[in-house]
């Protein structure tokens, strides 16, 4: 792996690694901004809001991003080519967090936006802490991805 | 994984902890425009020290980590052009971090002024530091040089 990281890659697959990397971490800070707001708001209606917001106007297009720069970036290594069973354990790892985590953060958007709605009737805020609970998984997730990307484990 | 590869990943999760502190302080400069009473602005304190604490392991993190792969790792040399170019750029966000954290400590000082004065009400001179424009455009600045360092990273120029 190091001489690995030592190599040069290729100009035009620096574009989609770049994007690929940007959406990620854009995803990560706004979910660690999420969970973080939305554990301080305890029963705060701006907080619980500002939460839901980092999520959906940060973490969201992070995803997208990230998601793009994933398909471009493997389109360009050739990894796509290859059969499923010789594909490294660390692209198994990233697309199953990749796609798995999306699920769960659309999950956690629907939810979220439910709750905000039931704020605004003076409902309560259980569906947030739900969103906050999927939050603070999908951080744990997507920073074992991270690991797995950057270290790649055979 | 051999050592160099979980310094790499640890590397990597460091920068990932730069991003998450920035992202949360820019959440901060918009909840802090608001904030027109000594209570509101020094509520945000426990999510400021977390920024606070992300960026601190990330920066320290990063440059450590960083230097240390650069002696360790065959093929790269501490005075690449691409290596001297993130530590400079590093120093910078440094650097401007430092003074955005002073931008918004003015409006700290004041607001425990006002709370050590018993005025709990809303307050024009406290919400005119909160609103402060010179903290929106470092933090703007900060966020530009670390993208910078992330794209310095990937394009690694002159190695």
């Amino acid at each position: 792996m190091s001489t690995l990281f030592a190599t040069v890659r290729a100009d035009d697959q620096n574009l989609p690694l770049f994007l690929h990397v940007l959406g990620a971490m854009t995803l990560v800070g706004g979910l660690f901004t999420g969970a973080a707001a939305l554990a301080f708001a305890r029963r705060d209606g701006r907080w619980l809001r500002l939460g839901y917001w980092s999520l959906l106007a940060v973490s969201l297009p992070g995803w997208v991003l990230m998601r793009i720069g994933a398909d471009w970036i493997n389109s360009e290594q050739g990894w796509d080519k290859l059969p499923e069973d010789v594909q490294p354990a660390w692209l198994g790892i990233g697309f199953a967090a990749a796609d798995l985590g999306g699920l769960v953060l659309a999950a956690s958007l629907v939810v979220g936006g439910v709750g905000v709605y039931r704020l605004r009737s003076g409902k309560g805020s259980g569906l947030l802490r739900t969103t906050l609970v999927l939050s603070l998984v999908l951080l744990a997730a997507y920073l074992v991805a991270v690991w797995a990307m950057a270290g790649k484990p055979d | 994984m051999s050592f160099d590869d979980w310094m790499l990943a640890l590397h990597v999760l460091s920068a990932f902890l730069v991003v998450a502190g920035l992202v949360l302080f820019w959440l901060l400069v918009l909840a802090v425009r608001r904030a027109e009473t000594a209570e509101s602005t020094l509520a945000l304190g426990p999510l400021t020290k977390l920024a606070d604490a992300a960026i601190g392991v990330g920066m320290g993190g990063t440059i450590a980590i960083g230097i240390w792969l650069a002696f360790s790792v065959g093929g790269y040399e501490l005075w690449d052009p691409w290596i001297v170019a993130a530590i400079v750029l590093w120093l910078v966000a440094g650097a401007i971090g430092r003074r955005t954290s002073l931008a918004y400590g003015a409006g700290v000082r004041k607001a425990q002024e006002l709370r050590a004065a018993g005025r709990s009400g809303p307050d024009a001179e406290l919400l005119a530091l909160n609103r402060a424009s010179s903290g929106v455009v470092l933090q703007a600045l900060a966020s530009l040089v670390v993208l910078l360092i992330l794209a310095d990273m990937i394009w690694k120029p002159g190695a």
